[in-house]
């Protein structure tokens, strides 16, 4: 018998099979709404050229076949990983995706680690001040965080930390010719992505705040804290173990349901900070019209989108024992 | 009315003010260069929030700005309900086979980040400020879609329902006449988000250069701004504000009108 985890894996892996194929078919379709094609952009690219060059281009790159087949072939392409060149940065579109990822993820996953605790921490304060002035000050905070673009915030923290304060630098991911041993070399990343990370955190963390606060009042006046309160526990222990813990099952689920909109907003981030990820290749992408490239980058993050939230699901079991057999045996999230 | 709500109402208030009277505060066209360059806010009484680094009024662009947001964000938002009004009601009345189809693509419309699929739409079909909405829209329409699937499950069992397949309805008149209108209730507790939603994406395409480049807007004010953020920090600073303003507005607009609508759902935050 395989472990619960492994089926569940592999369970939420298939499912997933055909919302990438769908993905993959509306991105042929944005593929084939744009004007001009691949030997466009080429012939442009090098400097134009007549239209014999142009036929015989299009007869080798498969162009000239009908829909159906330029649809198959693009399918197989994606099945592959082939996902052809990019003009733009002048290697295959997929270690293009590849070597920013890993940036990316760590933006990512710092930005959603910061606005998760900080929020959730936050929210747990102003639920257990319901009504009172903290209570108004986090949410209208919260309210007004949430209504910030991050690509505005990302400026002036710039203006303040960078520009006046001198504290961070401006740009990049780590020094040139900065330390080369590994810790130093992780320090230096680290400092470069203090601004960033605060900016994306900020902006995704008034939601979490919100929830848990929402939550928080709700399990506070559950029946099991009163039993807890009633068999004389510590206070704090009620709090962490019978008030927060179970409010953090929803924020988890928005989590899931926040990654990709946080991928989005690394896009305009990552311009702003000049972090070489997936965010500024998508940004990269639009300014050169580099169609391959663009339709990689929305595959990528789809797929990041999935992946992360069988990962959410996963820690749903860690928060919740009640769900674990059930919702790992039948494998829907 | 809740105060918060009075802040939203007159924060809205006052966006679509300026959207509507811009030609008349501001006659001419906001791109024109009028005075000094980079002149700072308060110091002259022709340019109250000075002039930018090609010397146009910050004033009328921030005017003919709000028409940008408030237009965009109204329409595609329009679009995004409305299109996730459709495909949640088909879904849900069919059922079956089309419902689970129509599902799997709302899935993979909400496993695409929206921002990226806006951005892949604008490539492809090039900036204007109809592509711009066409995009957020088509990016934007499976919350609701999921929102009124659930409801017109729930609503089709009625007995009404049962009476109108009696009286010989088809069943898309059935769908859209007799079950949509008692779905679209929780929807309208999804237009403040949708609409603020909208705005922030406008204005994020219009900072990476994707917008209308023959129209202002306060995203697009933003970015110019940026290069001159360490002389002239006030050309960014004022549009992010209004940009800010405008959609917490429109949230706590949405809040009121989702709190109004549908006591039962909600309880006392």
């Amino acid at each position: 018998m395989l472990p619960p985890t492994l089926v569940f894996i592999v369970r939420r892996l298939i499912h997933a099979i055909p919302v990438v194929l769908i993905v993959a078919v509306g991105v042929f379709c944005i593929l084939e709404a744009a004007p001009g094609d691949a030997v466009d952009s080429y012939l442009a690219s090098i400097g134009g050229g007549d239209l014999a060059l142009a036929e015989q281009l299009r007869r080798q790159w498969g162009l000239d076949d009908s829909v159906w087949v330029r649809f198959l072939a693009y399918m197989q392409s994606v099945v592959t990983l082939d996902l052809g060149r990019s003009v733009t940065v002048g290697v295959p579109v997929t270690e293009a995706i590849l070597t920013r990822l890993p940036t990316t993820i760590l933006l990512m996953g710092s930005a959603i680690a910061m606005s998760a605790v900080l929020g959730g921490l936050l929210g747990g304060v102003a639920a257990m001040h319901r009504g009172r002035r903290l209570d108004t000050f986090l949410t209208t905070s919260g309210l007004l965080l949430n209504a910030i673009p991050g690509f505005w915030l990302g400026l002036i923290l710039i203006v303040v930390f960078v520009v006046w304060l001198g504290w961070f630098p401006s740009a990049g991911l780590s020094t040139v010719n900065g330390p080369s041993d590994p810790v130093g070399h992780a320090l230096d990343v680290a400092w470069h992505l203090v601004l960033p990370v605060c900016t994306l955190g900020l902006t995704y963390m008034a939601l979490y705040l919100r929830l848990m606060r929402g939550a928080m009042t709700e399990t506070r006046d559950s029946p099991w804290v009163r039993a807890a309160r009633a068999r004389g526990l510590p206070s704090g222990r009620i709090i962490r173990r019978h008030i927060a813990r179970p409010a953090l099952l929803p924020v988890a689920t928005m989590l899931g349901l926040q990654i990709g909109t946080m991928l989005g907003g690394s896009v305009v981030i990552e311009t702003v900070f000049a972090i070489p990820g997936l965010g500024s290749l998508a940004y990269l992408a639009v300014s050169n019209r580099d169609l391959p490239l663009i339709a990689g980058v929305v595959l990528a993050g789809s797929v990041v989108v999935i992946v992360a939230n069988i990962v959410v699901d996963l820690s749903y079991g860690r928060l919740d024992p009640r769900v674990t057999d059930e919702r790992l045996r039948s494998g829907v999230g | 009315m809740s105060r918060s709500g009075w802040i939203g109402a007159i924060g809205l208030g006052l966006l679509v003010a300026m959207a509507v009277l811009a030609p008349v505060i501001k006659p001419g066209d906001p791109l024109d260069l009028v005075g000094r360059p980079v002149m700072p806010p308060f110091t002259d009484p022709r340019f109250p929030l000075g002039t930018d680094q090609l010397g146009r009024d910050v004033w009328a662009e921030l005017l003919y700005g709000a028409r940008v947001s408030l237009i965009v964000g109204i329409a595609a938002a329009t679009g995004a309900i409305g299109i996730g009004i459709v495909v949640g009601t088909l879904a849900g009345f069919l059922g079956g086979r089309a419902d689970s189809t129509l599902m799997r693509v709302t899935e993979a419309f909400q496993t695409v980040p929206t921002f990226l699929l806006a951005l892949a739409l604008l490539t492809a079909l090039g900036s204007s400020t109809f592509n711009v909405v066409l995009a957020i829209a088509i990016s934007s329409w499976a919350a609701t879609s999921r929102l009124v699937r659930a409801e017109v499950l729930s609503l089709r069992q009625r007995e009404y329902v049962d009476a109108a397949r009696l009286a010989g309805l088809g069943p898309l008149r059935i769908a859209f006449r007799e079950v949509l209108p008692g779905s679209l209730q929780p929807v309208i507790a999804l237009v403040g988000v949708t609409v603020g939603a909208a705005i922030l994406v406008e204005s994020a395409l219009a900072f990476l250069g994707l917008g209308d480049p023959n129209q202002i807007s306060w995203g697009v004010m933003i970015a110019n701004g940026r290069d001159a953020i360490r002389v002239a920090p006030s050309l960014v600073v004022i549009p992010g504000i209004c940009l800010a303003l405008a959609i917490l507005s429109v949230s706590l607009i949405g809040d009121e009108l989702a709190t109004r609508l549908a006591p039962q759902r909600r309880r006392a935050p």
